[in-house]
């Protein structure tokens, strides 16, 4: 019975990040409208409402096919691959003190260790579907890995350091009481690496060089059609929802409040406004800056996120030494 | 303990959930979407043009040496992991322990950083 309601929770979750995905990306594209003074999707329903939704049923309906020199197996492989762990991370995430699917002791790693599988999925698909551009693509993904991993993975020491302990919960509970006691504050250059070095994980603008429109025509995905496109999408937005979920949860307090007198408010609400903001500002980036080249992106991340990332461990360490 | 469990069984559902979309997609996708094979459309994409050789040609990829070095700090990682979470019990003798042991890799990275490998040297 409790496993039913396990598995009927989950679907719940399913649908919902779906129905964020699909209105995620509406609004992506009317805010980059605005901003760049058109009007963005307005046909499709009223303002445009339905425009995803006609987007997502035209991939349904196409032709899927399948190149005859690309490797079957592992092209259709690829975008399960790259999809599978946006989703499965999200088991972990916290969304009140009371509502959160599995309350996993390990959260903040079993998150890091899952979402790398997915650059794996990138990379097969470029490797497997035999054309140029994706090989560049695939390649240009794992470069991409390789100089983010290491600063992400690290920035965020500081707050376990904080915190002690690895649970996405108990990291919330600790910065309690008012927007002082958020990791922000006291993490800025852990805060600061983690926003870089998460764009970067989502392959998003100012760090898209997987996809690179304008030089490699659509990257790794150049070669997928119909609905094994749509799923290395799907894995990127659901992406845009994990990382924004976890930034609140990290740094900017979970469902606290940021002043005491305000907790009447309930906590989910809270919740909703940091993440949606965090949207808001990955959508916002995408629209301002220029894609960065590739050997610039590689140098930004060895020679000053990391060593950045390393001192900003050892500092929190002596701080906490000598205070406590 | 059977909290512990419970955990990993939701997880093992999410798993689940996460293959079964793809699968159910595709195969009403299979249902709806029409099937009208050519054998232009199943040539490798090349901005229109016949491809020219082979697409899974051998290329310098620029970044094997960060690869490597990925590797050792990824490992790293792993390991003030668990000293981060126990720091509160270990105290000052594992900031010193940890100290030495991180300025060993920082050594390493200086002297990449010395060697040029962090930079790619012609374009």
């Amino acid at each position: 019975m409790a496993l039913l309601q396990n598995i009927l929770w989950a679907a719940f979750l399913l649908v919902v990040v779906l129905g964020f995905v699909t209105y995620a990306i509406y609004f992506e594209r009317k805010v980059i409208g605005w901003i760049q003074l058109r009007k963005g999707p307005n046909r499709v329903g009223p303002l445009g409402l339905f425009q995803t939704v006609a987007d997502v049923l035209k991939l349904l309906i196409k032709e899927d096919t399948i190149p005859n020199k690309a490797d079957r197996f592992l092209f259709i492989l690829a975008p399960v691959i790259t999809f599978v762990p946006a989703f499965v991370v999200l088991a972990t995430i916290p969304y009140t003190a009371d509502w959160q699917f599995a309350d996993l002791n390990v959260g903040l790693l079993y998150y890091f260790a899952l979402s790398s599988i997915s650059t794996i999925g990138i990379l097969l698909g470029g490797w497997a579907s035999n054309n140029k551009y994706s090989l560049l693509g695939g390649m240009r993904s794992a470069a991409q890995m390789i100089s983010y991993e290491v600063p992400l993975v690290m920035s965020v020491v500081g707050v376990i350091l904080l915190s002690g302990s690895l649970s996405l919960n108990t990291i919330v509970e600790g910065q309690a009481g008012g927007f002082w006691n958020w990791n922000f504050l006291p993490q800025i250059v852990g805060f600061i690496i983690f926003i870089i070095a998460a764009v970067s994980e989502l392959n998003r603008t100012p760090f898209d060089l997987p996809e690179a429109e304008s030089e490699l025509v659509a990257g790794y995905h150049v070669e997928y059609s119909g609905f094994r496109f749509a799923f290395f999408m799907l894995a990127e937005y659901v992406y845009v929802y994990a990382i924004a979920a976890l930034t609140t949860i990290l740094f900017l307090g979970g469902w606290h409040s940021p002043l005491p007198f305000l907790d009447f408010i309930p906590g989910i609400i809270w919740f909703i406004l940091k993440f949606s903001s965090i949207v808001f500002f990955l959508f916002w980036i995408r629209a301002t800056l220029p894609r960065i080249r590739v050997d610039h992106l590689m140098s930004l991340g060895w020679k000053v996120l990391l060593p950045l990332a390393l001192v900003n461990i050892f500092v929190t360490t002596i701080i906490i030494e000598i205070f406590k | 303990m059977e909290t512990y469990m419970n955990n990993y069984v939701i997880v093992a559902i999410f798993i689940a959930l996460g293959i079964f979309l793809p699968v159910a997609a595709l195969t009403v996708g299979r249902i709806l979407r029409p099937n009208n094979p050519m054998e232009e459309k199943y040539t490798t994409y090349e901005s229109g043009n016949e491809p020219v050789g082979a697409g899974q040609i051998r290329f310098n990829i620029r970044y094997y040496l960060f690869a490597l070095m990925f590797v050792i700090f990824d490992v790293e990682t792993v390991f003030l992991y668990p000293w981060a979470v126990a720091y509160d019990k270990l105290g000052l003798f594992a900031l010193v322990e940890m100290l030495i042991f991180v300025s060993l890799l920082v050594v390493g990275l200086a002297y990449a950083w010395k060697k040029k490998v962090l930079q790619w040297n012609s374009i």
